[in-house]
């Protein structure tokens, strides 16, 4: 698999480290009110969709960087890259 | 019709023409007292105990495709009980029992053969933490050997015992473990649980649940609506696509495993072997090829396909304990979808669906567990309880902090 790194154009997959889907970024606020059940859900539980999957990979053993992949689950075709931070800050915005 | 050698010495004389279908192929009834889906080891196993054990006999099996065209076809055929964690140890060894008497209980040739299996130990520490399991595993009843070096020579003197990196220092045994024809095991399932009145749907893929008030009543399918009293879910890879059309998310992830065979040599490897430094696990099948593999890919998939990186660690894996496999040719390799949980353990529970059951989540080793989790399924579906060596396997285990991390590695599916 290649990934079409922002910066960095096309970099072997094997470069990164994967960690999971993307709703990781969206950590619960700790004090609001039922914050250990929104904690088990953003921990434990997970969409695991066939199709369409936004993803975290850290360019490990490159710029260091964490991307959001968007990717196929069934056919491992990466439809977009973005910076993690781009996408928290875009998603934080959004609220 | 029982298979025996005196049956199979008639059908020599008589040109075969005898033998018949190993199961029927009947058409859906509209209503069932138990639906299972899925056509995998567990889903068939399920169907046996409940109907041979429980005397449920009212029940379908739907396979969205062929009987055994899962993981139950695909895996590595390793079974052993070696746990260290109670979650886990008296299921696995309750799997073990089984077994052992699985041939004569589905009057069925599934090969099984109890050729050993020995964990490479390569550190210090690493003896510690194996000499730990292998006292779980003798509490328990499952038995267990620490060999020093020269003991593991005698038996497999063909490792790289110098490796500079990754030196040889002895291994735990489990002389029970060993290798299991893996379609066998489904085919004879099958037969057992049809042979007792269960129907086996084929290219009956479940598309959704028809849920009122809170209580499952059946589901949809590709070949129409079928009615059910309760409903058991057993899709291994599939979970939380199927999961989901009852509204569920689970604490799953979809990964792929690959496995590997080499062109058949004469007999070379006596047992199963796995090496402790790296992942990789080798045995030889009865036609003589090497059956391998390693890691999953690590990234969620659907795609029953890996990709070459993990087939460069495994051939690396391969030639840092054995270096002889290198001379060796690789014949085929293939992929599954494993459900990876979160702790690595597997969930066979109720849901908050009244009527509704799942069963999953057994990562890249349920193939061990075939025999236990069809009959802790069967007794759950039948009872309503869990049965006694699966009562860990809760669904809510993360909410409640009774995790069972094998690993100890967290929340984190492609680290198990
Ligand atoms: C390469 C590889 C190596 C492995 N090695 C080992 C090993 O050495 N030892 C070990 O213990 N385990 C091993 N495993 C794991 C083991 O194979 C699985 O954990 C186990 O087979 C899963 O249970 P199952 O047999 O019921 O799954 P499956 O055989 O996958 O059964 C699930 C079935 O559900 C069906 N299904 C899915 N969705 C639907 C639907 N909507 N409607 C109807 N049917 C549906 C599927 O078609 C499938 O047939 C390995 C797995 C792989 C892939």
């Amino acid at each position: 698999m290649l990934i079409p790194h922002p910066l960095l154009g096309l970099r072997d997959a094997q470069e990164f480290t994967y960690f999971g889907d993307a709703s990781l970024l969206d950590r619960p606020d700790g004090m609001a009110e039922g914050a250990s059940e929104q904690f088990h859900d953003y921990l434990y539980l997970r969409d695991n969709p066939a199709g369409e999957h936004q993803e975290l990979w850290f360019h490990e053993q490159g710029d260091r960087s964490w991307l959001v992949v968007t990717r196929n689950t069934l056919t491992h075709e990466i439809f977009k890259v973005e910076f993690a931070t781009d996408v928290a800050l875009a998603r934080r915005s959004a609220t | 019709m029982k298979y025996s050698a005196a049956r199979l010495l008639w059908e020599g004389l008589t040109g075969h023409k005898g033998w018949g279908r190993t199961w029927r192929d009947p058409e859906p009834k509209t209503h069932y007292d138990v639906v299972i889906i899925g056509g995998g080891g567990h889903g068939l196993a399920t169907a046996h105990y409940l109907a041979k054990v429980y005397g449920i006999r009212n029940v379908a099996v739907l396979e969205k495709g062929w009987i055994g065209g899962g993981n139950v076809g695909r895996n590595t055929t390793i079974v052993r009980s070696n746990y260290l964690l109670d979650g886990n140890e008296p299921f696995y060894e309750f799997s073990m029992k089984l077994w052992e008497n699985l041939e004569q209980d589905l009057n069925y040739n599934a090969m099984v053969s109890q050729r050993g299996i020995m964990n490479l130990i390569h550190s210090d520490a690493q003896r510690d933490a194996f000499r730990r399991r292998g006292n779980a595993m003798m509490l328990h009843g499952a038995g267990a050997e620490l060999l020093d070096a020269e003991q593991v020579r005698k038996e497999v003197p063909f490792l790289n015992f110098d490796n500079a990196r990754f030196p040889i220092k002895g291994a735990l045994v489990q002389r029970r473990g060993g290798t299991v024809r893996h379609d066998a095991v489904a085919w004879g399932y099958a037969r057992g649980a049809d042979q007792n009145g269960v129907d086996i749907i084929q290219n009956c893929e479940v598309t959704g649940f028809k849920i009122e008030n809170g209580k499952v009543l059946g589901v949809e399918t590709s070949r129409g609506y079928i009615g059910a009293g309760k409903v058991g879910v057993a899709v291994a890879g599939n979970s939380s696509k199927v999961m989901a059309k009852a509204g569920m998310r689970l604490p799953i992830e979809s990964h792929v495993l690959q496995a590997f065979v080499s062109e058949g040599l004469k007999p070379t490897i006596p047992g199963v072997i796995t090496f402790g430094a790296g992942h990789f696990y080798v045995s030889q099948s009865d036609k003589g090829g090497l059956v391998f593999g390693g890691d999953i890919d690590g990234y969620n998939t659907y795609a029953q396909r890996g990709n070459m990186p993990v087939v460069e660690d495994v051939a690396e894996g391969g030639m840092a304990i054995m270096p002889m496999i290198g001379r060796a040719r690789l014949l085929r390799m293939w992929g599954g979808i494993m459900d990876m949980s979160m702790d690595g353990s597997p969930y066979i529970d109720k849901t908050h669906i009244d009527g509704l059951f799942f069963n999953g989540g057994w990562c890249y080793g349920g193939f061990k567990a075939t025999p236990a989790s069809g009959y802790a399924f069967a007794h759950l579906l039948a009872t309503g309880s869990p049965h006694e060596t699966a009562t860990a396997y809760r669904l809510d285990r993360f909410k409640t902090g009774k995790m069972i991390d094998e690993k100890g590695v967290g929340a984190q599916p492609n680290l198990h």
